[in-house]
């Protein structure tokens, strides 16, 4: 149990679960290897043979659009046969387990699970299930972990500004439920950047927070001030329902990004969003749609990182 | 029947008893220690050699998961899981389907295990009419129907005057109310312990304050209304430092802890091990050391199994939906003995928790050895040592954080009322 469930023996990843506990040199890899299939996803004819007669399976047991897309569309590019399950509407309502549904698709041939779900911990109950030759991608477990967004993270980052190791990045809005943050947490400070910061009210900050390696801020006036990279958290609805905020007037104005608040970063600072966007709520649309956006590229570097991350598991 | 348990050596905690001695048992009964009384013809005698001979154990907490839950384990099943783990005396919790809040639920289900003759079962009753927290069960009736205190279990009373009102009641008749500290809002949804693990995890968190408010509540309640409350579960520092208070200043309260927070802390969640997901949940290792030191200096009164057999589709799940709690009767001893030789803590201290104890809580006459008692004995070699397993398990439930480990102490053989209801087989280790 306390060996690394993501390695196999000789160290190579295995399954991709979580950015926690991976080395530097293989973030690094998936990264340089994403930078190949740029040029891919630029050609006229967007394919390389690489898992050719593979078959990849979407297991989506939560809604999503984007990243099942770009999942979708980075298989395909591999010229993988890629097929897509929504599973909330079927089977769960059915009775039928979480591993049962699992098992009946590895009948079905599967070489890969992209698995997204509610729960944390749902993608690393499945790779300790599965037989040893099918590899599971994680596309987002309840809070615990996005990998793959936080790698697009890393890589657009690291486009834009070329180092980690000079580097003050803040991170801005609802820690507490985001597996995004984690994943971009654990990902910046693997990767060397000295500074990463968190801006958000006491309520959506976890308890201990800072033992992830962050500095906490509760106040966007010196949480911003002289970042190179602000990424920017999606606020969902619901929060505000759940006495942790009392409104998204009131979130705007003291944690929404404007181009005034943005000029406390530094001139050249990047700002980027894992979308979906709320305009208006955790983001001005003037800052999300002005020249230090680099919102549209993360989501076109996703779909390189993604082809990347599969191409290095079904190697390993 | 006459029984000759040859060759022991007798630990008796509540008489602070710790000799080479043999022990006679006629008609049930405990006949004579040291020397056999006159004309005893033994039909059996139980070699002890190695063994120690004590009290057989009481344990506080222990779900049968009958009525209603017998997919996860049966009376049968778990009866035999207790005298296994050198259990003669077991309280269970109300939280069956329907829960024990009828006086015919509770004489079917003493009926049922008094047939058995194996442990005895003292059933906790409901506190609360389904353990809703609204209306008060008939604890008057409960209590002749084989009651010896009432609970909610697990389930929250989020009305405080209902709170108050059944502590009242309860304090009429003398009865004692046993609570597991808790407050319903501020645990909402939780699944771990609100600390570091929890975080890096991302589970949904309980604070220590869902435990520490509700302990406040409860002691302040307690003195006003003057009933006897006895606290179970605790699992944080806080919570131990407060009880401990209440004590000094006098106040009429007991505790007792589960044996996995003795020993485990959030740390052991691992990667998500579903076999740690329980309740109260693992907490901090400060918090661990804590229940440690308050059992070895008697702020905690008795350590309990917490048995809780969950069937193997309900930890398959991920860590927030798969269903809390371990199996714990056969483990209950072996991890007292674990606890007792990590922190060099004297054999007949530690039993104390796991006999007397136990048993004075529960108001009753057991868990010690005495001339004219009923012989309710557990003969267990503190040196053998074992594999946890889940085809050694006789509970039906198989979970356990400790699955694989190695347990010191094996039980050899238990007696209730002068049978013998469990004898080991000589397959364990002896450790030299």
């Amino acid at each position: 149990m306390t060996l690394n469930p993501q390695l196999n023996q000789d160290g190579a990843l295995k399954h991709l679960l979580t950015i926690d506990g991976l080395p530097r040199a293989i973030l690094t890899h998936i990264l340089d290897t994403a930078e190949g299939f740029i040029a891919v996803s630029e050609q006229e004819v967007k394919k390389v043979p690489l898992l050719r007669g593979k078959a990849i399976f979407n297991l989506f047991f939560e809604p999503s659009t984007r990243t099942r897309t770009t999942f979708e569309i980075a298989a395909k590019r591999l010229s993988a046969d890629v097929i897509n399950l929504n599973i909330n509407a079927s089977s769960q309502s059915k009775g039928e387990t979480l591993l049962d549904t699992v098992d009946n698709l590895a009948a079905m041939q599967a070489d890969m699970f992209v698995v997204r779900h509610a729960q944390s911990g749902a993608a690393h109950m499945i790779a300790r299930h599965v037989a040893p030759h099918i590899h599971v991608v994680n596309a987002g477990d309840g809070r615990h972990a996005h990998p793959t967004q936080g790698l697009l993270d890393m890589f657009t980052i690291r486009k834009y500004k070329g180092e980690f190791h000079n580097l003050r990045v803040a991170i801005v809005g609802d820690v507490l439920h985001s597996r995004v943050a984690r994943s971009q947490i654990h990902a910046l400070t693997t990767l060397g950047v000295p500074e990463v910061r968190v801006i958000a009210p006491k309520t959506l900050l976890p308890t201990g927070v800072e033992q992830l390696g962050v500095h906490v801020y509760h106040e966007m006036a010196k949480g911003l001030k002289d970042v190179d990279v602000v990424i920017m958290l999606r606020l969902q609805n619901e929060r505000m329902r759940g006495a942790l905020l009392p409104s998204a007037q009131e979130y705007f104005k003291y944690y929404g990004l404007t181009p005034d608040k943005l000029t406390l970063a530094r001139p050249d600072a990047i700002v980027m969003h894992p979308g979906p966007m709320n305009r208006g709520v955790e983001i001005d649309s003037a800052v999300a749609d002005g020249k230090q956006s680099v919102i549209l590229p993360q989501v076109t570097y996703g779909i390189a990182v993604r082809m990347a991350v599969m191409s290095i598991l079904a190697g390993n | 029947m006459k029984i000759h348990i040859k060759n022991g050596r007798l630990i008796d905690p509540k008489h602070g008893l710790d000799t080479h001695a043999d022990l006679y048992i006629a008609a049930g009964k405990i006949a004579a220690i040291g020397s056999a009384p006159r004309d005893f013809h033994a039909n059996r005698v139980i070699d002890a050699s190695h063994c120690i001979v004590c009290p057989g154990l009481v344990d506080l907490a222990a779900r049968l998961r009958e009525p209603g839950f017998e997919y996860k384990a049966t009376l049968e099943s778990e009866m035999d899981a207790a005298c296994a783990g050198g259990i003669t005396s077991l309280a269970c919790p109300p939280d069956t389907d329907p829960p024990l809040d009828e006086p015919g639920l509770v004489e079917m289900l003493k009926f049922r295990a008094q047939n058995l003759n194996q442990a005895r079962v003292y059933p906790i009753g409901a506190l609360t009419q389904k353990l809703e927290g609204a209306r008060l069960t008939e604890m008057a009736e409960l209590r002749d129907a084989g009651c010896v205190g009432f609970s909610q279990a697990d389930a929250p009373i989020t009305d405080t005057q209902v709170l108050v009102r059944a502590l009242e009641y309860a304090a009429t008749f003398g009865f004692t109310v046993w609570l597991r500290p808790q407050d319903a809002y501020l645990a909402k949804g939780g699944v771990a312990h609100d600390g570091f693990v929890a975080t890096r995890l991302g589970l949904p968190a309980i604070p220590t304050s869902a435990e520490t408010v509700a302990l406040a509540t409860i002691l302040l309640l307690a003195r006003e209304t003057g009933a006897r409350v006895h606290l179970c579960r605790l699992s944080a520092a806080e919570s131990l430092a407060m009880v401990r208070t209440a004590k000094a200043e006098g106040l009429n309260v007991s505790c007792d802890v589960g044996i996995n927070h003795v020993h485990l802390s959030e740390m052991d969640i691992g990667y998500f091990d579903t076999n740690h997901h329980l309740v109260p949940p693992l907490r901090g290792l400060r918090d661990r050391d804590a229940i440690r030191a308050a059992l070895a200096d008697g702020t905690v009164d008795a350590l309990c199994s917490d048995h809780t057999p969950v069937d193997e589709d309900g930890k398959q799940m991920p860590f927030g939906e798969s269903e809390p709690g371990a199996t714990g009767l056969e483990l209950l001893l072996p991890l007292t003995l674990k606890w007792a030789r990590e922190n060099g803590i004297p054999l007949s201290q530690a039993l104390a928790r796991i006999t007397h104890q136990p048993a004075h809580i529960l108001g009753l006459d057991a868990g010690h050895l005495a001339i004219g008692h009923a012989a309710d004995i557990c003969v267990f070699d503190p040196e053998a040592t074992w594999i946890v397993a889940s085809s050694i398990l006789k509970s039906q439930g198989k979970n356990t954080p400790f699955l694989g480990y190695e347990m010191q102490g094996r039980v050899h053989a238990t007696l209730v009322e002068g049978h013998v209801v469990f004898e080991g087989e000589e397959n364990g280790q002896r450790r030299r």
